[in-house]
């Protein structure tokens, strides 16, 4: 997995090449903590899935951890380029219920 | 189609969830799957094994088998371990439960949802036995008949 991470102002956007699973979320994890320690003021987190090729309950689980850190300062989290696959699976694992998809980063960065 | 199978083992390392993946896909791919439904078994497999890992293992590393079967047009896979093996079978089931930390709590309801059968067996501190079922949807629908 490859993590590309973009900060403007608000905003990280996160774009993940490859796969979230159980021996890569670690380092997502580690990774967006790190740049939300250092950046008070991020409240927005895009992720950007279209380069992620898998994700399991692993990665799902490391979404929601974000989730849960930027809820804390009253953040929220967004995605952008969802294939069907991993649509599929955020909606049964009801991701969806606090993560919300937008047509292109340009409208999720509105 | 003809019978096949394959048996290997491999310590409980997380690097090695996305290798038994790979090999499961390239394996059930012997079979008519649709992409989707491959995607599914590929997440089935990766769900199987990160339990080993997470849970089975948590306080010592150990082995996994990994067994897969195609016989009259059914792919199976059945996941092994040797470790601590299920308190509470019925709330492992439950979705949304864990007992690990940043976790869902949803690989068996994956491993459910997205295979035909899904069947474990396990004893405490004797390990469990994962076998999980799938047949094509296009062959189901041409009553097992293979163009």
């Amino acid at each position: 997995m490859n993590l590309s991470l973009e900060r403007n102002g608000r905003v990280l956007t996160v774009q993940i090449a490859g796969e979230l699973d159980l021996s890569t979320s670690p380092t997502f994890r580690n990774r967006i903590e790190a740049e939300l320690g250092q950046n008070q003021e991020i409240q927005h987190l895009i992720f950007d899935f279209k380069e992620t090729s898998f994700i399991d309950s692993s990665g799902l689980g490391a979404i929601l951890g974000r989730y849960k850190s930027i809820a804390q300062r009253n953040g929220k989290i967004s995605a952008v380029n969802v294939p069907p696959h991993l649509q599929r699976l955020f909606e049964l694992s009801g991701l969806l219920k606090v993560m919300t998809i937008h047509p292109s980063l340009e409208e999720a960065q509105k | 189609m003809k019978e096949n199978y394959l048996k290997i083992s491999f310590p409980s390392l997380p690097e090695n969830v996305s290798l038994s993946r790979v090999i499961v896909a390239a394996f059930a791919a012997q079979l008519d799957f649709t992409l989707n439904e491959l995607e599914e078994i590929r997440v089935a497999t990766s769900e199987a094994v990160s339990n080993c890992v997470i849970h089975a293992y948590r306080e010592h590393s150990g082995e996994i088998q990994l067994e897969l079967k195609i016989e009259n047009g059914t792919l199976s896979i059945k996941v092994s371990d040797e470790g601590c093996g299920i308190q509470d079978l019925d709330l492992a089931k439950t979705p949304a439960y864990s007992t690990a930390p940043e976790r869902m709590g949803l690989g068996l309801v994956f491993m459910e949802s997205f295979m035909d059968e899904m069947t474990i067996e396990s004893q405490p501190n004797q390990g469990t036995q994962v076998l999980m079922i799938k047949k094509p949807e296009r062959s189901k629908n041409s009553n097992g008949d293979q163009p």
